[in-house]
């Protein structure tokens, strides 16, 4: 299945998305986040950037304030997954332009758009910038 | 557009933002939540806006984590609104809500339907979306052909192809069906010669998927695949939008090299050399740059490309061009390319012969193996102990022992157990062999399995050029000031047996072995004191001419506990004591131990078998007996013989076993003690390749068969306080019944697992269901350890936890087939909110073929689990009033607190209990006894509240009432009969005023009792 989650949380430990691509009961997801946000955030820069975790290999990324972690399991690419990360920052860039956690938390919806623009059921579908963009920006039109 | 065009939910957001704890945070969203609530009651006021608005903020405050248990019904229904925007938060927000068994999810399939169907393209997406996230089988039923039309039509754009490839991967799990249509291969592989690269990424995706089940028909995509690969490679006709710092997309790239490592070989010669070229290419052209992304990127496809050359095994030009890589990988400083240089380093071992190139990087393994990232750290671990060999084992094993004193918590188990294995199946000479084991259990011994212990006595028994050398050694750790319980067990066992040989050194006299031995006493459980006191027979024995003043140290030691609460203590010491005043006649009946036949190391098996874990592996899960158990319910019958089909993880088989013999075996412990008396050569001889037998061996040790019944009866039961010899009667082969039986007796299981927290929780044929607690405070965390004990996947399985009123219980999901062999774990989180003795029940079922069993298991979260003993490792009493009692209350994680009580036959326990609604809480418990009439004892609980005081209590006087074994022959033993008039038996009416009971002579307020006890300087 590859990709289990997708994260987004702050310095603070707080929670600004998750999007999960395998059914977890709201206890568990909470549990989940708790532990995984506890053991990345304790990571200096000199580690690697993969934490295995319960059944879970967790590759995470650091952006300023805010960490994006994705859970996968083993039939990922450790290092791709990362430079996915990059590309879902680099894509929201090209969108907020200078993207912050801000601009995640107060367009939540946004970042869900393009995360589901870029991976579904668990695989990616698209990684092509303008491609993911485009639905975006018809919506903007609309309204 | 500033703020999404959403006010309302801006401000809430900020409102959200600016909240300074979470309390004020959970006011706010309840503040929310009851706003929408009302908003949504009167519906037909809300416009689509407004609707779209509030589901937002429901999305927003689940994944803050607060429960929304409303308003799925209004998310839902905005997928059937007509215009975008609202359709589209509809769409997202239920694939975020809601999951597959939803019921509300079926109401939208009709809507999801006529989107996809629909000539919109961008609500085609965001149903295939929806359904490609969240769908389940009905949609898989009803959706299927036509989201292979959409796939496959040559009129759809690629933006609707390419969504549709993944929604057809969830729809094809969900029903594998699907896609077993005529020529649906050659559709796949038609897809396969697509340009544009979203849809080709996400068909890749569709292939591995399909490949990975069913490689043969699909290998007309094999060369497209590689065609893929060399357009990517050669970077033709890839638009600049998919190149990524200039790599053509590496995620296509990485995935097709991932779909070709689930064909075995690549046949066509023609395929084959431009396959290879492309990979020569890759592992030869990738650079080291500065770019951290390119870099990440190009090393993202070189490491895929050496798993699929790894596969592929090619010639060994290439081979030996991979390991270089790796070794370099491993060398580096960059942490993520070493992470990974170490793991596929490690698959590397598996796959091919190149163990001694890989072996030439050690040292650079073992300088991973201290590294600061954990991370990093298990990969050395597993890298070294897979490429460990005779060659250098005792290197890497040495490196293991030194690590072990200074690794986490979390990697002491593996690492224990990887260097007992790895010292067993490589040792140079079994004296070093000897030396690790008593390193590792002087260093990890809560760590270290009895698997492991009886295993180092095993080869001590069987090699006599050892023996005087394990004497010394054992000798020489118990001189160390605090030594662990199991290296008391071992070399209790190891002296008592081999001491003899020691004579002519200084401090070996058996007078001062005993001496030494008999200090560690006070600080060992029950189940070691059967052993010691064996030593000390054995002692006995070997001191010629008799020593007269040790003879009656012995003796008042056996006297004394011949009035033990344990009947295994009890059995023995009147054994002992009667046998030894036979004199000369003692020396053939305790003589030394015949060798053990030869066997294969449990614990190399249990590595075999499956994930290694020490934990749930000790030796409880052999006191095994059959017997029928209300707790099983089994709908199905098995077939004879069937059960026997695969025994990796020990179940006996005794095949001599005579009807007699068995009908005893059935009757319960004491009379399958007596059965035991058939461990005759031939019969140990038998190779029977068990985790059981290895452990039997030790069972034989007090002397050769054809003693008297008592001491078979003793023997039998030797070791592990008495259960063990039953496992014998766990299964004889012809005595096949109709039902899945469970093996052992659950409720014994269940009592063991009370006071102390790993085990066997549940064990049969099929499975074995192991557990493991972790207590803080009012917070446990259980983990099952579900075992799949079979060649064939276990399916169906569910575990639902009943918890009573007092436990949150939460279990994480529990996969539904247990691939075979394996074992899947999973944690339990538990907190204690107050303080009861109500159980947990979990209530587990799985299938195996057409067997469906479903077992009801008590779960061992009881009331003394979140006690902590008040001082850790305090002085214990040395002259317990009852030492019984005294040991029962430390299994109970009560500490003993000698001295607090002037009168010496009275015992004070304190402990401090856990929960949520009581926090932590001293407790205090005096049992006053009247040592000339041990029949009747008073019990005092104090606490500073009054349900844990009660509790407490009864939890108590359950555990009193329960000790004396069933089997056990009335007994003038110091308090197992407390008589209900001496229990107090009423709920104490009104604490904590009124919590000692009446006539308590500690009467008084808590607080004044806790007072007293800090007057009284209260000690670590």
């Amino acid at each position: 299945m590859g990709i289990r989650f997708v994260l987004m949380v702050n310095k603070q430990g707080q929670t600004r998305l998750a999007q999960y691509y395998e059914y977890l009961n709201l206890e568990e997801r909470r549990t989940l986040e708790g532990e995984i946000v506890r053991k990345c955030l304790a990571r200096t820069e000199q580690q690697c950037s993969f934490v295995e975790h319960r059944n879970y290999k967790v590759v995470y990324r650091r952006y300023a304030s805010l960490f994006f972690l994705v859970g996968v399991d083993n039939e990922e690419n450790e290092l791709a997954i990362l430079e996915f990360i990059h590309l879902l920052v680099e894509t929201m860039d090209r969108h907020f332009g200078n993207v912050c956690e801000l601009d995640i938390m107060f367009h939540l919806e946004k970042a869900h758009f393009m995360l589901e623009e870029m991976v579904m059921n668990g695989c990616i579908v698209e990684t092509s910038k303008s491609n993911i963009l485009s639905p975006i920006q018809l919506m903007d039109k609309a309204s | 557009m500033a703020l999404s065009g959403m006010r309302g939910l801006s401000v809430f957001i900020s409102d959200i933002r600016n909240c300074q704890n979470k309390e004020q945070e959970r006011l706010r969203v309840d503040k929310e939540l009851g706003n929408i609530r009302t908003r949504f009651k009167n519906e037909k006021g809300l416009t689509p806006y407004e609707k779209k608005k509030y589901v937002w903020k429901m999305l927003y405050i689940f994944m803050l984590g607060y429960d929304v248990d409303f308003g799925h019904m209004e998310a839902v229904s905005l997928i059937s609104a007509p215009k975008y925007p609202e359709k589209q938060v509809g769409y997202i927000v239920t694939s975020c809500l809601l999951n597959e068994n939803h019921d509300f999810l079926r109401l939208a399939i009709n809507t999801v339907r006529n989107d996809i169907i629909g000539r919109n393209e961008t609500f085609q997406c965001l149903a295939l979306t929806l359904v490609g996230n969240i769908g389940g089988r009905e949609f898989s039923e009803s959706l299927a052909p036509d989201v292979q039309k959409l796939l496959m039509s040559s009129s759809c754009r690629p933006l609707v192809r390419k969504k549709a490839a993944l929604c057809l991967l969830r729809l094809y799990r969900k029903n594998p069906d699907v896609v077993n249509v005529d020529g649906w291969s050659d559709r796949m592989a038609q897809l396969l010669d697509e340009r544009d690269l979203g849809v080709l990424t996400s068909s890749m995706s569709l292939l591995v998927s399909l490949v990975s089940n069913n490689h043969e028909a699909y290998w007309s995509c094999l060369p497209k695949c590689v065609k893929i690969l060399e357009r990517l490679a050669r970077n033709q006709d890839v638009p600049q939008e998919y190149t990524y710092y200039g790599i053509p997309s590496p995620w296509l790239q990485v995935k097709t090299m991932r779909a070709l490592q689930y064909f075995p070989t690549v046949e066509d010669p023609n395929t084959r050399r431009s396959l290879f070229e492309v990979l020569q290419r890759i592992l030869m052209g990738t650079d080291v740059v500065k770019n951290v992304n390119k870099n990440n990127a190009s090393h993202a496809v070189l490491f895929e490309a050496l798993a699929l050359v790894m596969h592929l095994d090619a010639e060994k030009e290439m081979m030996s061009q991979c390991v270089a890589l790796l070794g370099k990988f491993i060398a580096v400083r960059e942490p993520n390319i070493r992470y990974l240089g170490l793991e596929n380093m490690t698959r590397m071992l598996m796959v091919t012969d190149v163990q001694d190139i890989i072996k030439r990087h050690q040292a650079q393994i073992i300088t991973s193996l201290k590294d600061p990232d954990i991370s990093i750290r298990r990969r050395a671990l597993d890298l070294l102990y897979g490429m460990c060999d005779v060659s250098n084992a005792k290197d890497i094993v040495e490196e293991l022992l030194q690590y072990l004193s200074t690794a986490d918590f979390a990697m002491r188990e593996e690492l224990s157990l990887k260097a007992a294995i790895l010292a067993e199946k490589f040792a140079p000479d079994l004296s070093w062999y000897v030396d690790v084991i008593l390193q590792l259990i002087d260093k990890a011994g809560d760590f270290v399995s009895d698997d492991i212990w009886f295993r180092v006595v095993q080869f001590v028994t069987n090699n006599e050029d050892l023996q005087p050398y394990a004497a010394l050694k054992a000798r020489e750790y118990l001189d160390k000031h605090a030594i662990h319980e199991t290296m008391v067990k071992v070399s209790a066992y190891i002296l008592g047996e081999y001491g003899h040989l020691l004579a002519r050194r200084p401090g070996c006299s058996p007078k001062e072995i005993f001496c030494i031995i008999h200090e560690k006493l006070p600080t060992v459980s029950t189940s070691t004191i059967p052993i010691l006191l064996s030593t000390y027979a054995k002692i006995l024995m070997h001191t010629q001419p008799p020593d007269k003043e040790l003879q009656s140290q012995i003796w008042a030691i056996f006297s004394k506990y011949e009035s033990c609460i344990d009947a295994e203590i009890q059995q023995r010491a009147v054994e002992y004591h009667a046998l030894s005043m036979k004199g000369a006649a003692l020396m053939d009946i305790l003589a030394e131990m015949p060798k053990f036949p030869e066997r294969q190391s449990s614990l190399i098996r249990k590595a075999e078998d499956a994930e290694a874990d020490t934990a749930e592996q000790s030796a409880i899960k052999l006191r095994a007996q059959q017997q029928t158990s209300n707790a099983l319910v089994v709908t199905d019958q098995c077939p004879a013989n069937g059960t026997q089909a695969v025994n990796p993880l020990g179940l006996v088989k005794v095949p001599s076993m005579s009807n007699a013999e068995r009908s005893n075996a059935q009757q319960g412990a004491t009379h399958a003690n007596g059965a035991l008396t058939v461990v005759d050569p031939q019969l140990l001889s038998t190779p029977s390749p068990d985790l059981l037998g290895d452990l039997l061996g030790p069972l034989a040790i007090e002397g050769p068969p054809g003693t008297g019944p008592q001491i078979e009866s003793r023997m039998a039961s030797d070791l592990e306080g008495g259960a063990n010899a039953d496992a014998l009667a766990i299964a004889p082969v012809e005595e096949q019944t109709q039902t899945v039986q469970p093996i052992g007796n659950i409720a014994e299981r269940f009592r063991a697992l009370c006071l102390k927290d790993s085990g066997v929780l549940y064990e049969d044929p099929y499975i074995q269901i192991g557990i493991k607690a972790e207590w803080r405070a009012h917070h446990g965390r259980l983990v099952l350890f579900l075992g799949n004990k079979n060649i064939a996947p276990l399916s169906s399985v569910q575990a639902l936890i009943l918890p009573p009123s007092h436990l949150n219980m939460e279990l994480s999901l529990v996969p539904e087939t247990i691939p075979p062999r394996a074992q899947v774990q999973c944690p339990l989180e538990v907190i204690n909110l107050k303080p009861s003795r109500d159980l947990a029940v979990l209530d587990f079922s799985y299938k195996f073929g057409t067997h469906v069993v479903d077992a009801k298991l008590r779960l061992p979260a009881v009331f003394n689990k979140t006690a902590v003993e008040a001082a850790r490792s305090g002085q214990r009493c040395k002259t317990y009033a009852t030492g019984e009692m005294a040991n029962l209350f430390i299994s109970f994680r009560m500490m003993v607190c000698p001295g607090l009580d002037p009168n010496t036959n009275n015992l004070v326990a304190s402990t401090t209990f856990y929960s949520e609604s009581t926090r932590a809480m001293l407790c205090l418990v005096r049992i006053e006894t009247d040592p000339a009439d041990r029949t009747q004892l008073r019990m005092t609980v104090a606490s500073g509240d009054p349900t844990l005081t009660f509790e407490l209590k009864e939890f108590i006087k359950e555990q009193l009432v329960y000790i004396p074994v069933p089997s056990r022959a009335p007994n003038p033993g110091p308090p197992p009969n407390p008589t209900p008039q001496a229990l107090p038996t009423s709920p104490n009416p009104s604490p904590p005023s009124a919590v000692s009971d009446p006539g308590a002579l500690l009467a008084g307020t808590v607080g004044e009792m806790n007072n007293t006890m800090h007057g009284l300087g209260w000690r670590e």
